[in-house]
Protein backbone atom coordinates (compact mmCIF):
# COMPACT_ATOMS: atom_id res chain seq x y z
CA UNK A 1 0.00 0.00 0.00
CA UNK A 2 1.27 3.38 -1.16
CA UNK A 3 -0.53 7.15 -0.63
CA UNK A 4 0.77 9.44 -2.90
CA UNK A 5 -0.15 13.27 -2.21
CA UNK A 6 -0.19 15.77 -4.24
CA UNK A 7 -0.04 19.45 -4.44
CA UNK A 8 1.34 22.75 -4.53
CA UNK A 9 2.49 24.13 -1.29
CA UNK A 10 3.15 27.20 -2.37
CA UNK A 11 -0.75 27.83 -3.73
CA UNK A 12 -2.70 27.83 -0.39
CA UNK A 13 -5.32 25.00 -0.27
CA UNK A 14 -3.64 23.69 -3.15
CA UNK A 15 -1.26 21.82 -0.76
CA UNK A 16 -3.98 19.46 0.94
CA UNK A 17 -2.53 16.46 -0.56
CA UNK A 18 0.84 17.54 0.54
CA UNK A 19 -0.33 18.13 4.13
CA UNK A 20 -2.32 14.95 3.99
CA UNK A 21 0.54 13.02 3.10
CA UNK A 22 2.79 15.14 6.18
CA UNK A 23 0.53 14.25 8.93
CA UNK A 24 0.36 10.49 7.55
CA UNK A 25 3.87 10.16 7.56
CA UNK A 26 4.11 11.27 11.38
CA UNK A 27 1.06 9.20 12.65
CA UNK A 28 2.23 5.82 10.53
CA UNK A 29 5.73 5.88 9.93
CA UNK A 30 5.77 2.75 8.49
CA UNK A 31 3.51 3.48 5.54
CA UNK A 32 4.89 4.17 1.96
CA UNK A 33 4.16 7.87 1.64
CA UNK A 34 5.32 9.78 -1.50
CA UNK A 35 4.97 13.91 -1.85
CA UNK A 36 4.79 15.18 -5.82
CA UNK A 37 5.08 18.90 -6.27
CA UNK A 38 5.41 18.81 -10.08
CA UNK A 39 5.76 16.32 -12.97
CA UNK A 40 3.80 13.04 -12.02
CA UNK A 41 5.01 11.04 -15.33
CA UNK A 42 7.08 9.71 -12.89
CA UNK A 43 4.58 8.34 -10.02
CA UNK A 44 3.84 4.94 -12.71
CA UNK A 45 7.76 3.76 -12.09
CA UNK A 46 6.69 4.71 -8.12
CA UNK A 47 3.84 2.93 -7.85
CA UNK A 48 5.03 -0.08 -10.02
CA UNK A 49 5.81 -2.63 -7.72
CA UNK A 50 2.43 -1.56 -5.34
CA UNK A 51 -1.22 -3.19 -5.59
CA UNK A 52 -3.10 -0.93 -3.91
CA UNK A 53 -2.82 3.00 -3.73
CA UNK A 54 -4.46 5.60 -2.39
CA UNK A 55 -3.93 9.29 -4.01
CA UNK A 56 -4.40 12.69 -2.31
CA UNK A 57 -5.01 15.87 -4.35
CA UNK A 58 -7.09 18.89 -4.08
CA UNK A 59 -9.86 20.22 -6.22
CA UNK A 60 -11.75 22.78 -7.92
CA UNK A 61 -14.81 21.29 -8.79
CA UNK A 62 -16.81 24.37 -7.27
CA UNK A 63 -18.68 22.69 -4.03
CA UNK A 64 -18.00 24.19 -1.09
CA UNK A 65 -14.28 24.35 0.70
CA UNK A 66 -13.08 21.15 2.35
CA UNK A 67 -16.09 18.73 0.54
CA UNK A 68 -14.12 15.45 0.22
CA UNK A 69 -14.51 13.36 -2.88
CA UNK A 70 -13.44 9.97 -2.92
CA UNK A 71 -12.87 7.97 -6.31
CA UNK A 72 -12.39 4.28 -6.40
CA UNK A 73 -10.20 4.29 -10.22
CA UNK A 74 -12.46 1.88 -12.54
CA UNK A 75 -13.02 1.99 -15.95
CA UNK A 76 -13.78 5.79 -16.00
CA UNK A 77 -11.35 8.98 -16.00
CA UNK A 78 -11.28 11.41 -12.77
CA UNK A 79 -13.41 13.91 -13.22
CA UNK A 80 -12.13 17.48 -14.56
CA UNK A 81 -12.21 19.12 -11.21
CA UNK A 82 -8.59 17.08 -10.66
CA UNK A 83 -7.39 18.73 -13.65
CA UNK A 84 -4.42 20.96 -13.24
CA UNK A 85 -4.73 22.92 -16.14
CA UNK A 86 -1.29 22.67 -16.23
CA UNK A 87 0.51 22.57 -20.32
CA UNK A 88 3.63 21.02 -19.66
CA UNK A 89 3.49 19.14 -16.76
CA UNK A 90 2.11 15.90 -16.01
CA UNK A 91 -1.20 16.42 -13.48
CA UNK A 92 -2.25 13.41 -11.65
CA UNK A 93 -5.28 13.23 -14.54
CA UNK A 94 -2.93 12.84 -16.94
CA UNK A 95 -0.81 9.87 -14.89
CA UNK A 96 -3.93 7.72 -14.16
CA UNK A 97 -4.66 7.90 -17.69
CA UNK A 98 -1.76 7.29 -19.05
CA UNK A 99 -1.26 4.41 -16.72
CA UNK A 100 -4.68 2.91 -18.07
CA UNK A 101 -3.47 2.86 -21.87
CA UNK A 102 0.07 1.38 -20.68
CA UNK A 103 -1.56 -0.95 -18.10
CA UNK A 104 0.38 0.12 -15.23
CA UNK A 105 -2.13 0.81 -12.92
CA UNK A 106 -2.36 -0.44 -10.09
CA UNK A 107 -5.15 -3.16 -9.05
CA UNK A 108 -6.65 -1.07 -6.55
CA UNK A 109 -6.48 3.02 -6.92
CA UNK A 110 -8.87 5.40 -4.83
CA UNK A 111 -8.30 9.16 -5.44
CA UNK A 112 -9.75 11.41 -2.61
CA UNK A 113 -10.10 14.86 -3.65
CA UNK A 114 -10.15 17.55 -1.25
CA UNK A 115 -11.88 20.83 -2.37
CA UNK A 116 -9.92 24.16 -2.09
CA UNK A 117 -11.06 27.45 -1.18
CA UNK A 118 -8.01 29.77 -2.13
CA UNK A 119 -5.60 28.37 -5.13
CA UNK A 120 -3.51 31.67 -4.97
CA UNK A 121 0.24 32.57 -3.61
CA UNK A 122 0.74 31.81 -0.40
CA UNK A 123 1.55 29.15 2.03
CA UNK A 124 -1.27 27.52 4.67
CA UNK A 125 -4.77 25.86 4.21
CA UNK A 126 -8.49 27.73 4.66
CA UNK A 127 -9.68 26.21 7.82
CA UNK A 128 -11.83 23.80 6.15
CA UNK A 129 -9.66 22.50 4.05
CA UNK A 130 -7.32 21.60 7.30
CA UNK A 131 -10.26 19.95 8.99
CA UNK A 132 -10.90 17.54 5.54
CA UNK A 133 -7.70 16.70 5.55
CA UNK A 134 -7.38 15.77 9.08
CA UNK A 135 -11.23 13.49 7.74
CA UNK A 136 -9.29 11.87 4.93
CA UNK A 137 -6.51 11.22 7.01
CA UNK A 138 -8.46 9.12 9.47
CA UNK A 139 -10.18 7.61 6.42
CA UNK A 140 -6.85 6.32 5.16
CA UNK A 141 -5.50 5.31 8.38
CA UNK A 142 -8.63 3.15 9.07
CA UNK A 143 -8.63 1.67 5.44
CA UNK A 144 -5.02 0.92 6.09
CA UNK A 145 -5.77 -0.66 9.33
CA UNK A 146 -2.83 1.60 11.03
CA UNK A 147 -4.23 2.80 14.68
CA UNK A 148 -3.41 6.66 14.62
CA UNK A 149 -0.08 7.14 17.53
CA UNK B 1 -16.29 37.44 -50.41
CA UNK B 2 -12.60 37.35 -51.14
CA UNK B 3 -11.65 40.48 -48.88
CA UNK B 4 -13.58 39.03 -46.40
CA UNK B 5 -12.21 39.08 -42.98
CA UNK B 6 -10.99 35.67 -41.59
CA UNK B 7 -9.99 35.40 -38.08
CA UNK B 8 -8.42 32.54 -36.74
CA UNK B 9 -7.97 31.91 -32.65
CA UNK B 10 -6.22 29.14 -30.98
CA UNK B 11 -7.63 30.49 -27.79
CA UNK B 12 -5.40 28.19 -25.41
CA UNK B 13 -2.52 26.49 -26.90
CA UNK B 14 -2.16 23.16 -25.36
CA UNK B 15 1.11 20.79 -24.96
CA UNK B 16 3.21 23.74 -24.76
CA UNK B 17 4.43 25.21 -21.33
CA UNK B 18 2.54 28.34 -19.72
CA UNK B 19 -0.22 30.34 -21.16
CA UNK B 20 -0.73 31.68 -24.79
CA UNK B 21 -2.88 31.94 -27.93
CA UNK B 22 -2.34 32.91 -31.83
CA UNK B 23 -4.22 35.55 -33.41
CA UNK B 24 -4.44 35.47 -37.34
CA UNK B 25 -5.95 38.24 -39.11
CA UNK B 26 -5.96 37.36 -43.16
CA UNK B 27 -7.73 39.37 -45.66
CA UNK B 28 -8.34 37.12 -49.02
CA UNK B 29 -5.35 35.02 -49.33
CA UNK B 30 -3.50 37.17 -47.63
CA UNK B 31 -2.00 36.72 -44.09
CA UNK B 32 -2.06 40.73 -42.74
CA UNK B 33 -1.29 39.77 -39.04
CA UNK B 34 -0.14 37.11 -36.90
CA UNK B 35 0.69 37.46 -33.05
CA UNK B 36 1.92 34.99 -30.77
CA UNK B 37 0.10 36.73 -27.68
CA UNK B 38 1.55 35.66 -24.47
CA UNK B 39 -0.56 36.06 -21.45
CA UNK B 40 0.92 34.45 -18.80
CA UNK B 41 1.42 36.65 -16.07
CA UNK B 42 4.42 38.54 -15.19
CA UNK B 43 6.92 36.73 -12.92
CA UNK B 44 8.93 39.70 -12.20
CA UNK B 45 12.12 37.84 -11.17
CA UNK B 46 14.77 40.71 -12.58
CA UNK B 47 13.19 43.03 -9.89
CA UNK B 48 12.50 40.98 -6.75
CA UNK B 49 16.47 39.68 -7.41
CA UNK B 50 17.18 43.09 -7.36
CA UNK B 51 19.07 43.21 -2.73
CA UNK B 52 19.60 39.21 -2.97
CA UNK B 53 22.95 37.85 -2.77
CA UNK B 54 25.05 36.48 -5.19
CA UNK B 55 24.91 33.27 -4.36
CA UNK B 56 20.93 33.14 -4.20
CA UNK B 57 20.89 33.54 -8.23
CA UNK B 58 20.54 30.52 -8.83
CA UNK B 59 18.00 28.76 -6.39
CA UNK B 60 15.72 31.42 -7.51
CA UNK B 61 15.90 31.61 -11.15
CA UNK B 62 15.97 27.79 -10.93
CA UNK B 63 12.27 28.41 -10.33
CA UNK B 64 11.53 30.35 -13.28
CA UNK B 65 11.01 26.77 -15.10
CA UNK B 66 10.17 23.30 -14.06
CA UNK B 67 11.58 21.18 -17.17
CA UNK B 68 14.76 24.02 -17.03
CA UNK B 69 15.82 24.90 -14.13
CA UNK B 70 19.42 23.70 -14.47
CA UNK B 71 19.89 26.17 -17.10
CA UNK B 72 18.55 29.13 -15.22
CA UNK B 73 20.82 27.60 -12.50
CA UNK B 74 23.89 26.83 -14.93
CA UNK B 75 23.20 30.64 -16.91
CA UNK B 76 23.35 32.43 -13.27
CA UNK B 77 26.59 30.55 -11.87
CA UNK B 78 28.50 31.41 -14.93
CA UNK B 79 27.17 35.25 -14.77
CA UNK B 80 28.31 35.18 -11.15
CA UNK B 81 31.56 33.25 -11.70
CA UNK B 82 32.16 35.58 -14.44
CA UNK B 83 31.39 38.54 -11.95
CA UNK B 84 33.54 37.56 -9.37
CA UNK B 85 36.40 36.43 -11.41
CA UNK B 86 36.21 32.51 -10.85
CA UNK B 87 37.30 30.07 -12.89
CA UNK B 88 36.02 26.57 -12.38
CA UNK B 89 37.55 23.33 -14.18
CA UNK B 90 38.07 19.97 -13.81
CA UNK B 91 35.84 17.43 -12.63
CA UNK B 92 33.26 20.49 -11.73
CA UNK B 93 33.08 21.29 -14.60
CA UNK B 94 32.36 18.14 -16.28
CA UNK B 95 29.90 17.11 -13.53
CA UNK B 96 27.97 20.74 -14.85
CA UNK B 97 28.03 19.00 -18.43
CA UNK B 98 26.60 15.76 -16.74
CA UNK B 99 24.01 17.75 -14.87
CA UNK B 100 22.98 19.88 -18.43
CA UNK B 101 23.01 16.42 -20.62
CA UNK B 102 20.14 14.95 -17.59
CA UNK B 103 18.52 18.25 -18.67
CA UNK B 104 18.69 17.79 -22.24
CA UNK B 105 17.91 13.87 -21.68
CA UNK B 106 14.33 14.50 -20.09
CA UNK B 107 13.05 18.03 -21.14
CA UNK B 108 13.58 16.50 -25.43
CA UNK B 109 11.85 13.29 -24.08
CA UNK B 110 9.38 15.09 -22.56
CA UNK B 111 8.46 17.01 -25.77
CA UNK B 112 9.51 14.49 -28.11
CA UNK B 113 6.70 11.77 -26.82
CA UNK B 114 4.44 13.35 -24.35
CA UNK B 115 4.35 17.07 -26.70
CA UNK B 116 5.23 16.70 -30.50
CA UNK B 117 5.38 13.05 -31.32
CA UNK B 118 1.32 12.77 -31.13
CA UNK B 119 0.64 15.73 -33.89
CA UNK B 120 3.08 13.71 -36.20
CA UNK B 121 1.03 10.31 -35.59
CA UNK B 122 -2.39 12.18 -35.85
CA UNK B 123 -3.55 11.79 -31.94
CA UNK B 124 -4.98 14.27 -29.96
CA UNK B 125 -2.38 13.32 -27.10
CA UNK B 126 -0.04 11.33 -25.50
CA UNK B 127 -2.74 9.39 -23.68
CA UNK B 128 -4.69 8.66 -26.50
CA UNK B 129 -0.85 7.34 -28.75
CA UNK B 130 -0.35 5.44 -25.90
CA UNK B 131 -2.96 3.40 -26.21
CA UNK B 132 -1.98 2.38 -30.28
CA UNK B 133 1.84 2.81 -29.58
CA UNK B 134 2.69 1.62 -25.92
CA UNK B 135 6.30 0.73 -26.47
CA UNK B 136 7.16 4.13 -28.03
CA UNK B 137 5.26 5.86 -24.96
CA UNK B 138 7.46 3.57 -22.56
CA UNK B 139 10.53 4.34 -24.04
CA UNK B 140 10.17 8.03 -23.85
CA UNK B 141 8.95 7.76 -20.12
CA UNK B 142 12.51 5.85 -19.86
CA UNK B 143 14.41 7.91 -21.25
CA UNK B 144 12.85 10.76 -19.46
CA UNK B 145 13.44 9.32 -16.26
CA UNK B 146 17.19 8.37 -16.85
CA UNK B 147 17.56 12.40 -17.17
CA UNK B 148 15.58 12.62 -14.14
CA UNK B 149 17.61 10.49 -12.35
CA UNK B 150 21.03 12.44 -13.26
CA UNK B 151 19.29 15.56 -11.88
CA UNK B 152 18.07 13.81 -8.93
CA UNK B 153 21.96 12.21 -8.25
CA UNK B 154 23.84 15.19 -9.24
CA UNK B 155 21.37 17.60 -8.04
CA UNK B 156 19.73 16.41 -5.07
CA UNK B 157 16.37 16.11 -6.99
CA UNK B 158 14.77 15.90 -10.06
CA UNK B 159 13.21 19.88 -10.08
CA UNK B 160 14.81 22.78 -9.00
CA UNK B 161 18.18 21.01 -7.26
CA UNK B 162 19.33 21.94 -4.40
CA UNK B 163 23.24 20.53 -4.65
CA UNK B 164 24.30 23.38 -7.05
CA UNK B 165 25.63 26.32 -6.58
CA UNK B 166 28.39 29.42 -7.31
CA UNK B 167 31.63 27.84 -7.08
CA UNK B 168 30.33 24.53 -8.33
CA UNK B 169 28.56 21.90 -5.79
CA UNK B 170 27.70 21.64 -2.30
CA UNK B 171 29.10 17.56 -2.75
CA UNK B 172 30.50 15.79 -5.32
CA UNK B 173 29.33 12.45 -6.14
CA UNK B 174 31.64 9.18 -5.80
CA UNK B 175 32.88 7.12 -9.04
CA UNK B 176 30.63 4.44 -7.35
CA UNK B 177 27.90 6.05 -6.41
CA UNK B 178 27.73 6.95 -10.51
CA UNK B 179 28.22 3.70 -11.62
CA UNK B 180 24.93 2.59 -11.60
CA UNK B 181 23.85 5.68 -13.62
CA UNK B 182 26.09 4.44 -16.75
CA UNK B 183 24.01 1.16 -16.43
CA UNK B 184 21.02 3.03 -17.32
CA UNK B 185 22.54 5.65 -19.18
CA UNK B 186 23.83 2.77 -21.92
CA UNK B 187 20.52 1.13 -22.12
CA UNK B 188 19.27 4.93 -22.86
CA UNK B 189 21.34 5.28 -25.45
CA UNK B 190 20.16 2.23 -27.71
CA UNK B 191 16.53 3.80 -26.69
CA UNK B 192 17.72 7.62 -28.17
CA UNK B 193 19.06 5.77 -31.28
CA UNK B 194 15.81 3.63 -32.00
CA UNK B 195 14.18 7.17 -30.99
CA UNK B 196 16.21 8.88 -34.09
CA UNK B 197 15.51 6.15 -36.37
CA UNK B 198 11.56 6.48 -35.43
CA UNK B 199 10.99 10.15 -35.41
CA UNK B 200 12.48 9.93 -39.23
CA UNK B 201 9.69 7.72 -40.44
CA UNK B 202 7.44 10.57 -39.29
CA UNK B 203 6.15 12.64 -42.43
CA UNK B 204 7.19 16.29 -42.75
CA UNK B 205 5.35 19.21 -44.38
CA UNK B 206 7.96 21.07 -46.96
CA UNK B 207 8.38 24.25 -45.14
CA UNK B 208 12.14 25.30 -45.19
CA UNK B 209 12.83 29.00 -43.53
CA UNK B 210 15.76 30.74 -43.77
CA UNK B 211 16.20 32.40 -40.14
CA UNK B 212 19.58 33.43 -38.60
CA UNK B 213 20.58 31.16 -36.52
CA UNK B 214 21.95 31.90 -33.15
CA UNK B 215 23.87 29.63 -30.71
CA UNK B 216 26.93 28.56 -28.85
CA UNK B 217 30.29 27.90 -30.44
CA UNK B 218 33.00 26.09 -28.40
CA UNK B 219 36.08 25.02 -29.49
CA UNK B 220 36.04 21.50 -28.75
CA UNK B 221 32.91 20.85 -27.20
CA UNK B 222 28.62 20.40 -28.83
CA UNK B 223 27.76 23.57 -26.80
CA UNK B 224 26.18 23.56 -23.19
CA UNK B 225 28.00 25.59 -20.65
CA UNK B 226 30.27 27.76 -22.45
CA UNK B 227 31.48 29.19 -25.99
CA UNK B 228 31.03 31.81 -28.13
CA UNK B 229 27.95 33.34 -29.50
CA UNK B 230 27.52 32.69 -32.80
CA UNK B 231 25.64 32.93 -35.94
CA UNK B 232 25.04 31.19 -39.57
CA UNK B 233 25.66 34.97 -41.34
CA UNK B 234 28.87 35.66 -39.66
CA UNK B 235 28.03 36.94 -35.88
CA UNK B 236 30.84 35.90 -33.41
CA UNK B 237 30.91 37.61 -30.35
CA UNK B 238 31.73 36.93 -26.82
CA UNK B 239 28.90 36.65 -24.25
CA UNK B 240 29.66 39.69 -22.22
CA UNK B 241 28.78 41.41 -25.82
CA UNK B 242 25.73 39.91 -25.75
CA UNK B 243 23.91 43.47 -25.54
CA UNK B 244 25.65 45.38 -27.97
CA UNK B 245 24.07 43.02 -30.63
CA UNK B 246 21.47 41.92 -28.99
CA UNK B 247 17.84 44.24 -28.01
CA UNK B 248 15.14 43.40 -26.29
CA UNK B 249 11.36 45.30 -27.33
CA UNK B 250 7.60 45.28 -25.37
CA UNK B 251 5.03 44.75 -27.71
CA UNK B 252 1.12 45.02 -26.40
CA UNK B 253 0.35 41.20 -27.13
CA UNK B 254 2.65 39.91 -25.30
CA UNK B 255 4.13 40.13 -21.71
CA UNK B 256 7.50 38.73 -22.90
CA UNK B 257 9.82 40.56 -24.29
CA UNK B 258 10.95 40.48 -27.78
CA UNK B 259 14.61 40.05 -28.79
CA UNK B 260 16.01 40.86 -32.42
CA UNK B 261 19.45 41.37 -33.71
CA UNK B 262 20.29 44.99 -33.50
CA UNK B 263 21.64 44.91 -37.03
CA UNK B 264 19.25 42.38 -38.72
CA UNK B 265 16.25 41.58 -36.56
CA UNK B 266 14.77 38.25 -36.21
CA UNK B 267 16.60 35.52 -35.35
CA UNK B 268 16.44 31.54 -34.13
CA UNK B 269 17.98 29.75 -31.29
CA UNK B 270 17.29 26.17 -30.30
CA UNK B 271 18.27 22.70 -31.50
CA UNK B 272 18.06 23.70 -34.94
CA UNK B 273 20.59 26.44 -34.60
CA UNK B 274 22.60 24.23 -32.34
CA UNK B 275 22.88 21.59 -34.98
CA UNK B 276 23.46 24.05 -37.10
CA UNK B 277 26.20 25.79 -36.42
CA UNK B 278 28.14 22.71 -33.87
CA UNK B 279 27.21 19.17 -35.84
CA UNK B 280 30.70 18.84 -36.57
CA UNK B 281 31.09 18.72 -32.71
CA UNK B 282 28.77 15.65 -31.76
CA UNK B 283 30.06 12.60 -31.03
CA UNK B 284 30.80 10.18 -33.82
CA UNK B 285 27.64 7.83 -32.92
CA UNK B 286 25.20 11.39 -32.75
CA UNK B 287 27.05 12.55 -35.70
CA UNK B 288 26.13 9.06 -37.33
CA UNK B 289 22.68 8.70 -36.67
CA UNK B 290 22.29 12.49 -37.57
CA UNK B 291 23.47 11.14 -41.54
CA UNK B 292 21.54 8.14 -40.88
CA UNK B 293 18.27 10.34 -40.30
CA UNK B 294 18.99 12.26 -43.46
CA UNK B 295 19.99 14.97 -41.06
CA UNK B 296 23.23 15.88 -43.99
CA UNK B 297 23.42 19.57 -44.07
CA UNK B 298 21.85 22.11 -42.38
CA UNK B 299 17.98 21.22 -41.19
CA UNK B 300 15.42 24.07 -41.72
CA UNK B 301 12.22 22.98 -41.62
CA UNK B 302 10.51 23.45 -38.02
CA UNK B 303 8.42 20.43 -38.49
CA UNK B 304 11.66 18.79 -38.32
CA UNK B 305 12.94 19.48 -35.20
CA UNK B 306 12.35 16.29 -33.42
CA UNK B 307 14.98 14.45 -35.28
CA UNK B 308 17.17 16.87 -34.34
CA UNK B 309 16.04 16.71 -30.50
CA UNK B 310 16.55 13.31 -30.62
CA UNK B 311 20.21 13.26 -32.18
CA UNK B 312 21.00 15.67 -29.30
CA UNK B 313 19.15 13.54 -26.76
CA UNK B 314 21.68 10.65 -28.11
CA UNK B 315 24.24 12.85 -27.96
CA UNK B 316 23.38 13.85 -24.49
CA UNK B 317 23.56 10.20 -23.65
CA UNK B 318 26.64 9.17 -25.11
CA UNK B 319 28.19 12.45 -23.58
CA UNK B 320 27.07 11.89 -20.13
CA UNK B 321 28.17 8.61 -20.28
CA UNK B 322 32.19 10.23 -21.10
CA UNK B 323 31.76 12.12 -18.13
CA UNK B 324 31.19 9.05 -16.28
CA UNK B 325 33.93 7.11 -17.41
CA UNK B 326 36.46 9.63 -16.79
CA UNK B 327 35.46 11.13 -13.40
CA UNK B 328 37.38 11.50 -10.63
CA UNK B 329 36.80 13.32 -7.72
CA UNK B 330 39.49 16.06 -6.55
CA UNK B 331 39.57 18.98 -4.87
CA UNK B 332 36.79 20.78 -2.77
CA UNK B 333 33.15 20.69 -4.34
CA UNK B 334 32.92 24.53 -4.87
CA UNK B 335 35.60 27.33 -5.27
CA UNK B 336 34.81 30.56 -3.26
CA UNK B 337 35.52 33.72 -4.23
CA UNK B 338 35.19 37.00 -2.43
CA UNK B 339 32.15 39.48 -3.85
CA UNK B 340 33.42 42.44 -5.30
CA UNK B 341 31.92 45.46 -7.52
CA UNK B 342 31.57 43.88 -10.62
CA UNK B 343 29.13 43.26 -13.52
CA UNK B 344 28.88 39.51 -15.10
CA UNK B 345 27.41 37.55 -18.11
CA UNK B 346 26.56 34.17 -18.49
CA UNK B 347 24.79 32.09 -21.52
CA UNK B 348 24.30 28.56 -21.78
CA UNK B 349 22.15 26.18 -23.71
CA UNK B 350 19.07 25.84 -22.46
CA UNK B 351 17.46 22.80 -24.49
CA UNK B 352 15.39 25.62 -26.07
CA UNK B 353 18.41 27.31 -26.79
CA UNK B 354 20.96 30.23 -25.48
CA UNK B 355 20.05 31.59 -21.90
CA UNK B 356 21.28 35.25 -21.10
CA UNK B 357 22.03 36.47 -17.41
CA UNK B 358 23.64 39.60 -16.61
CA UNK B 359 24.30 40.42 -12.97
CA UNK B 360 25.73 43.74 -11.81
CA UNK B 361 26.97 42.93 -7.54
CA UNK B 362 27.75 45.87 -6.16
CA UNK B 363 31.25 45.42 -3.39
CA UNK B 364 29.00 43.76 -0.18
CA UNK B 365 27.79 40.67 -2.70
CA UNK B 366 24.31 42.18 -3.33
CA UNK B 367 22.18 41.97 -6.91
CA UNK B 368 22.37 45.85 -8.01
CA UNK B 369 20.80 44.46 -11.20
CA UNK B 370 19.94 41.46 -12.80
CA UNK B 371 18.65 41.08 -16.52
CA UNK B 372 17.78 37.48 -18.02
CA UNK B 373 16.80 36.53 -22.16
CA UNK B 374 15.06 33.48 -22.13
CA UNK B 375 15.09 31.05 -25.54
CA UNK B 376 11.35 31.25 -25.96
CA UNK B 377 11.46 35.22 -25.89
CA UNK B 378 13.98 35.52 -28.41
CA UNK B 379 12.30 33.27 -30.66
CA UNK B 380 8.53 35.02 -30.39
CA UNK B 381 9.85 37.13 -33.62
CA UNK B 382 11.07 33.64 -35.73
CA UNK B 383 7.67 31.76 -34.92
CA UNK B 384 5.58 34.94 -35.83
CA UNK B 385 7.41 35.28 -39.40
CA UNK B 386 6.95 31.22 -39.79
CA UNK B 387 3.17 31.40 -38.68
CA UNK B 388 2.65 33.71 -41.28
CA UNK B 389 4.27 31.94 -43.96
CA UNK B 390 2.65 28.89 -42.62
CA UNK B 391 -0.87 30.10 -42.85
CA UNK B 392 -0.50 32.15 -46.32
CA UNK B 393 0.03 28.73 -47.75
CA UNK B 394 -2.81 27.12 -45.79
CA UNK B 395 -5.66 30.09 -46.39
CA UNK B 396 -7.90 27.20 -48.32
CA UNK B 397 -8.29 25.35 -45.35
CA UNK B 398 -11.55 25.72 -42.80
CA UNK B 399 -11.11 27.52 -40.14
CA UNK B 400 -11.32 24.58 -37.45
CA UNK B 401 -8.44 22.26 -39.35
CA UNK B 402 -5.96 25.89 -40.10
CA UNK B 403 -6.76 26.23 -36.19
CA UNK B 404 -4.97 22.65 -35.79
CA UNK B 405 -2.67 22.65 -38.05
CA UNK B 406 -1.57 26.01 -36.23
CA UNK B 407 -1.35 24.66 -32.99
CA UNK B 408 0.89 21.95 -34.29
CA UNK B 409 3.20 24.22 -35.85
CA UNK B 410 3.64 26.32 -33.01
CA UNK B 411 5.05 23.25 -30.65
CA UNK B 412 7.60 22.40 -33.12
CA UNK B 413 9.25 25.07 -31.09
CA UNK B 414 8.72 23.74 -28.01
CA UNK B 415 7.88 26.84 -26.94
CA UNK B 416 8.40 27.75 -22.64
CA UNK B 417 6.14 30.61 -22.14
CA UNK B 418 6.24 30.86 -18.48
CA UNK B 419 10.03 31.05 -18.88
CA UNK B 420 9.68 34.08 -21.40
CA UNK B 421 6.95 35.90 -19.14
CA UNK B 422 8.05 38.39 -18.88
CA UNK B 423 4.54 34.22 -22.89
CA UNK B 424 -0.37 30.62 -26.42
CA UNK B 425 -4.34 30.60 -27.51
CA UNK B 426 -5.09 30.27 -31.91
CA UNK B 427 -6.91 33.41 -33.17
CA UNK B 428 -7.09 33.34 -36.87
CA UNK B 429 -9.07 36.53 -38.33
CA UNK B 430 -10.29 36.87 -41.93
CA UNK B 431 -10.80 39.97 -42.89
Amino acid sequence: MMVVGVGNRFRGDDGAGLEAAARLRSRAPELRVLERDGDLAGVLDAWADEDAVIVIDATRSGAPAGTVQRFDVGDAPLPAAFSRGSTHLFGIVEAIELGRALGRLPQRLVVYGIEGLTFTLGQGLSPEVSAAVEDVVGDVLAATSIAPS
Amino acid sequence: MADKVRTIKVDALARVEGEGAIYVKARGQKVEEVRLRIFEPPRFFEAFLRGRRFGEAPDFTARICGICPVAYMMSSIHAMEDALGLRVDGPIRELRRLLYCGEWIESHALHIYLLHAPDFLGYDDAIRMAKDHRREVERGLELKKTGNDILRLLGGREIHPINIRVGGFYRLPTRAELAPLAEKLKRARDLALETVRWVSTFEFPDFDRDHEFVALRHPSEYPMNEGRIVSTRGLDIAVRDYEDHFAEEQVPHSTALHSRLKARGSYFVGPLARFALNRDRLSPVAAEAAREAGLGGDCRNPFRSIIVRAVETLYACDEALRVIAAYEPAGPPALEAAPRESVGHGCTEAPRGILYHKYQLSADGLIAAARIVPPTSQNQKAIEEDMTRFVEGRLSLPDEKLRWQCEQAVRNYDPCISCSTHFLKLEIDRS
